[in-house]
């Protein structure tokens, strides 16, 4: 297999300040019976403190895969992790269990996407949260427990005095994520991973936890990784945004750049899939019909291609590489990207066809006519 | 159309509206067609909802029923505790020694011997050497309780290691102890015991304790392993390890803590199980010297008096029947009971 490779060209914001993580094509390809899983090929993205990254993509787009990559929490049999990591100007990626383990927590923490199975169910609110302060920072037990009991405080815990001698079975879903983003604070790390912190919660309780994560970010002044498919969840809380398919970044852009100007028809294709609260009720929601594809023998040349409503043969026989935009810091994976000259008149060709060739199924009722041809291609 | 047309605007019809049964929708009066009534949610009871939300823990609190262990596992472990207190008590008991030989021989239940003049009151009877039942009954108590316990013990430390770093570190680490485990278990487990025994020609509570106890290290290392695989791939590990904990630190602080409760309930079948392979040793007469009393001894004794004093091997059945039930039933409940939370959780 030769494939096009992207070093190192994407970067965040120019304007960011110290940078703190720099991740240079970094791949992690898991070795399995049916062959190697390419779950992050070939990422570039980098961090500066302070600042918040959305990574958005379906589910198997291998987004939280390349959380945990970074981290470094993933098994080493059978995974290979290719690239590098760059954290405060050292190459992470050759660190030993041990040397993470410097790492881990006082640097960089992770909150996890179920709060029901985050934290151990034996083990007292309380003593989750004293164990890594006593080990990481040498707190004696009250120091510990005094420190627990603020940061209950600071996520917004009522009782909290009492919270830390309940077991995680006694507290909800949403006061749960709160237990697991005060643990993950603990030791004041300087990046915090969140993987899908809301997915497992209820609507109502998304939007405090979110919040909370933001305050918490502004007050410490750390630098944030927020893994979502949920781009409303990202799009008003993050200084940047990549989205990811099939184990790269097709685009990345700040916040309000992707948006405005996206120039990937995924990202596209992404956001009209929102549902709208503007629409009437009932209103049939945009899917992007197929799968992500499969990543042990990914299509071949644009990933994004058979699912794609601007699709062409160039787009079937070679890999877009990723080029950046106009505006700085945008970078993109697409040969016809969206409102542009070249990418409407693909747009337009894929629908004129779609109408030559009788659309005899009821297309009148789908929002984009050209999503029937791209599965019937796909087929 | 008994909609009113603000919540249906006219629009959304348009498109072959075949698909979508709004009809259907409004006349049944389900859940759905109240919240788009008129008016919809007013703001207030949204407010509610979520004053609910931060009310919930107190809620789950105080809302969720109290998990009990029942009538039966108390009157279960009221015997095997009733047992354990006279096995301990055993020397202080106003008892006859029960290695005393009289010529009160075969005595039945509740029967009085009086031999020069003095009455003695056999409440279980008194076995074919003419010693008395009740205190050769509470004194092999005193063998098959310490021979169960200290064998499960013994069990648990060993397997219990096994299968914790078995089911953590996995690979060949795991392949070499898990195989090594099953070889152990293609051993008959008496046979095993038996030659432990027989080899060591010893015959001591504890020798005979490890020899039950070695056999009991293979199904507790694979009870242990499967737990610390199924616990070793929840998040809260992975949790822990963002956190920087070491290895043993994880093994010991996360996951044995998760594995203890399951073994333990366990644990408790196993001591049944063990002083069921006393009894047997006992019954070969492999199992701690005469005189010496054990319940597996004394059906051993009374087996050839079977059929015509059969009280004499029936009292030290039953006493050991009841014992491994109860254990067992309580064994039972308490594995029940750790598992209905692990489910709530």
């Amino acid at each position: 297999m030769s494939r096009k490779v992207i070093t190192g060209s994407a970067t965040g914001a120019p304007d960011a300040g110290t940078e703190l993580l720099k991740v240079v094509d970094l791949k992690t390809h898991f070795r399995t019976e049916r062959g190697t899983v390419r779950a992050v090929d070939g990422v570039s993205l980098s961090l500066a403190q302070g600042r918040t990254l959305g990574v958005v993509g379906e589910s198997g787009s291998g987004k939280t895969i390349l959380s945990r990559s970074i981290m470094g929490l993933l098994p080493s049999r059978n995974v290979v992790r290719d690239g590098h990591i760059f954290y405060e100007g050292s190459d992470i990626v050759g660190y030993s269990q041990n040397d993470m383990r410097r790492v881990w927590g006082s640097e960089m923490a992770m909150v996890f996407q179920d709060p029901m199975t985050s934290l151990n169910p034996v083990m007292k609110i309380g003593r989750q949260i004293t164990e890594s302060l006593i080990h990481h920072l040498s707190m004696d037990k009250n120091e510990a427990t005094e420190t627990a009991l603020a940061l209950l405080q600071s996520v917004g815990i009522p009782e909290p005095q009492q919270r830390l001698e309940e077991y995680p079975h006694q507290l909800s879903g949403g006061m749960r994520q709160r237990v697991t983003i005060a643990i993950a604070l603990a030791c004041g790390p300087k990046i915090l991973f969140a993987d899908e912190p809301t997915t497992a919660l209820d609507v109502t309780v998304q939007a405090q936890i979110l919040n909370l994560l933001q305050k918490q970010q502004t007050e410490r002044h750390m630098a944030m990784i927020l893994v979502t498919h949920d781009l409303g969840v990202v799009a008003g809380r993050t200084d940047d945004i990549a989205v990811m398919y099939a184990g790269k970044i097709v685009e990345q852009a700040p916040t309000s750049v992707l948006f405005d100007k996206m120039k990937m028809p995924y990202t596209e294709a992404l956001v009209s899939s929102i549902p709208k609260l503007a629409n009437p009720s009932h209103t049939r929601l945009a899917i992007i019909s197929g799968r992500p594809p499969d990543l042990v023998n990914p299509p071949r040349g644009c990933n994004f291609g058979p699912r794609c409503n601007y699709v062409q043969d160039k787009c079937r026989e070679e890999e877009p590489p990723l080029v950046a935009a106009e505006t700085p810091g945008h970078f993109y994976r697409c040969w016809f990207p969206v409102d542009t000259p070249e990418g409407k008149d693909a747009l337009a060709r894929n629908l004129a066809a779609t109408k030559a060739s009788g659309a005899a199924t009821s297309s009148t009722t789908s929002p984009d006519p050209a999503l029937a041809t791209a599965t019937a291609k796909e087929n | 159309m008994p909609a009113p047309s603000s919540e249906f605007p006219a629009q959304n019809q348009a498109p072959g509206s075949d698909y979508f049964p709004e009809a259907d929708l409004l006349e049944s009066g389900s859940m759905a067609t109240e919240l788009v009534g008129p008016g919809g949610i007013a703001d207030g009871q949204v407010r509610e909802l979520e004053a609910l939300h931060i009310l919930d823990p107190d809620q789950v609190g105080s809302g969720a029923i109290k998990k009990r262990l029942g009538l039966g596992f108390w009157i279960a472990s009221g015997w095997v505790a009733f047992i354990t207190l006279l096995a301990i008590l055993a020397p202080v008991l106003p008892l006859e020694s029960p290695s005393k030989v009289s010529s009160c021989i075969k005595y039945p239940i509740l029967s009085t011997c009086t031999k020069a003049g003095v009455d003695t009151f056999h409440v279980l009877g008194t076995d074919s050497l003419g010693r008395d039942t009740l205190s050769r009954i509470i004194w092999g108590a005193r063998v098959s309780l310490s021979v169960g316990l200290i064998a499960i013990v013994f069990g648990l430390i060993v397997g219990g290691i096994i299968g914790l770093i078995a089911g953590f570190y996995k690979g060949r680490l795991e392949g070499l102890l898990m195989g090594s485990m099953d070889v152990l278990l293609a051993f008959p487990a008496l046979l095993l015991a038996l030659a432990i025994i027989t080899f060591t020609n010893n015959r001591s509570i504890l020798v005979i304790s490890l020899a039950i106890g070695i056999v009991s290290i293979a199904p507790i290392a694979r009870l242990v392993r499967a737990s610390t695989l199924m616990f070793g791939e929840r998040e809260f590990v992975l949790a822990s390890r963002t956190l920087g904990a070491s290895n043993s630190r994880i093994i010991s602080r996360e996951i044995f803590p998760n594995v203890v409760l399951p073994v333990l309930s366990f644990a408790i079948i196993g001591v049944a199980v063990a002083i069921v392979a006393e009894g047997g040793l006992a019954f070969l007469g492999l199992s701690v010297a005469p005189p010496t009393p054990t319940w597996g001894g004394m059906i051993n004794e009374g087996r050839n008096v079977l059929e015509t004093d059969p009280q004499i091997a029936l009292i030290p059945s039953a006493v050991l029947f009841l014992t491994v039930l109860m254990l067992n039933f309580a064994g039972d409940r308490v594995r029940e009971y750790f598992d209905v939370k692990e489910g709530g959780l």
